[in-house]
């Protein structure tokens, strides 16, 4: 069973859409045992970091997703707000965020080389593999994901991103620290490769 | 880089795509479920559904309508006409649409936009607008009016001021038609594109009038388009989603080459 954490946010539904699509046997819960007792846990969504960290106090899931996922080695899937509550703090909201991979989370630079830059970055963007990792297998280099984003994760250590990505600056779209996974863009909307991704989440053993 | 994209536009009336694609086979291409499923195929970066219905009895079809093209699409789509009030966006996106789009509603409502952004979020809000080009005037400082109704109802009310107050109110990307364009195949308003996208720092879709592979491309550099709208250029089979694609890459624009990863049998 894979526990769809729900923090009360918009998008676990086209998680759970997906999944069962690919076969997958999942459940879109709040309920700590539920998630302790899930085989890997995905904590999707849209949303700003201090409303979602909020939720996940007042459910009781900081501590749950820290201990009983994070460090229990339990697979974790983390999807576009679901990464950037991975680090340790976020600019949006000056949020207190998960600290399970170390680092930050900042806001798009609003202009570039004098030119104004979008914001929120809303649209398909080129996804660079920066390390062979079991979650990409199938998955070509370069391939177009769906992001919709404004602020992007910044991990302490280099080497836990493993795709980057350039949006006015380059950044990280998606993270690997052991069992613990995580990208910026979305899977569940980013056509077959996003499903792909999602299946190779689904079966690998870390 | 991100890319440009294109967005194939279904009419739909009770539940039925109103218009026909003569070129497929094998597809039933009154249903709108089936028609989704091959733009998503053919590469499409994004489907709009416009419900057309005229009665609000028979609105909750297209609700079943959104249900099934969630259940097996898996790229963004959005869904407008009529959505009126938070009930009847709510209603949508948790129908499975990613994005609503209101237009005459959010008119009569300016509201509607920023109670939405708060509900469900910026990006699940496109404030769309039907552009009429009736001359320069004090309350119409650009020549182009808003208006609403199925172009019929003048507003008073300027696009490109519309376009900032909308932005201000909190949507997340603005659907420019063109009204005078609409159906012309002459290609999309590249003036009044470019104007509004140049003014706004949120992403801004182009619609009305592509005939040609050229006016995407125009519609992206000179229009500066973020995404632009296809619906007859496409749907008559003249210039399928795969050659615009192609001849947009040769241009020197930067698109999503679509990939199709074999997901074994399910």
């Amino acid at each position: 069973m894979i526990a769809i954490v729900d923090y009360k946010a918009g998008n676990l539904a086209s998680v759970k859409r997906a999944l069962e699509y690919l076969g997958h046997e999942c459940e879109i819960t709040d309920r700590p045992e539920k998630i302790v007792a899930a085989d890997r846990v995905i904590l999707p969504g849209v949303g700003a970091a201090g409303a979602t960290m909020e939720n996940l106090r007042a459910l009781n899931l900081v501590d749950v997703l820290r201990n009983d996922v994070a460090r229990a080695g339990k697979p974790f899937l983390g999807i576009c707000i679901g990464i950037q509550v991975l680090l340790d703090r976020s600019e949006e909201d000056r949020a207190d965020c998960l600290g399970i991979i170390p680092g930050h989370v900042t806001r798009y630079p609003r202009s570039l080389d004098g030119c104004p830059l979008k914001v929120p970055q809303i649209g398909w963007n080129r996804v660079r593999q920066a390390r062979r990792h079991p979650v990409f297998t199938g998955v070509p280099d370069n391939t177009h994901f769906y992001f919709v984003n404004s602020y992007y994760p910044i991990p302490d250590d280099p080497s836990a991103t493993i795709a980057s990505c350039d949006y006015g600056v380059t950044f990280a779209a998606a993270v690997a620290k052991g069992n613990v996974l995580a990208t910026q863009f979305h899977l569940e909307k980013s056509g077959s490769a996003g499903l792909k991704m999602l299946d190779n989440f689904c079966r690998l053993n870390f | 880089m991100l890319a440009k994209r294109i967005i194939p536009c279904l009419d739909v009336r009770d539940g039925q795509v109103t218009k026909g694609i003569r070129f497929l086979e094998n597809v039933d291409v009154g249903d709108p479920v089936a028609m989704a499923r091959y733009y998503y195929e053919q590469g499409a970066d994004e489907i709009v559904f416009y419900d057309i219905t005229a009665s609000n009895e028979r609105r909750g079809i297209m609700l079943d309508v959104v249900r099934a093209v969630a259940r097996e699409i898996f790229i963004p789509f959005s869904v407008g006409g009529g959505l009126r009030t938070l009930d009847d966006m709510r209603a949508v996106l948790l129908a499975g649409a990613e994005k609503v789009s209101i237009d005459s509603g959010a008119v009569r409502s300016p509201n509607l936009i920023a109670a939405g952004a708060r509900a469900f979020g910026s990006q699940c809000v496109v404030l769309s607008m039907q552009v009429k080009n009736t001359g320069v005037r004090p309350e119409i400082p650009t020549g182009y009016e808003v208006v609403i109704d199925g172009g019929r109802q003048p507003t008073g009310r300027d696009a490109l001021a519309w376009s900032l107050e909308g932005e201000r109110l909190g949507a997340g990307e603005l659907c420019i038609n063109s009204i005078d364009r609409d159906g012309t195949k002459l290609g999309y308003d590249l003036d009044l594109t470019r104007r509004i996208s140049e003014a706004v720092s949120i992403p801004v879709i182009a619609s009305g009038g592509a005939g040609e592979p050229a006016h995407l491309r125009d519609a992206f550099t000179h229009g500066l388009a973020d995404a632009a709208i296809v619906a007859s250029i496409v749907h008559y089979g003249e210039h399928p989603i795969p050659e615009l694609k192609s001849y947009l890459k040769s241009n020197g624009v930067e698109i999503r080459d679509a990939v199709t990863i074999d997901l074994g049998a399910r």
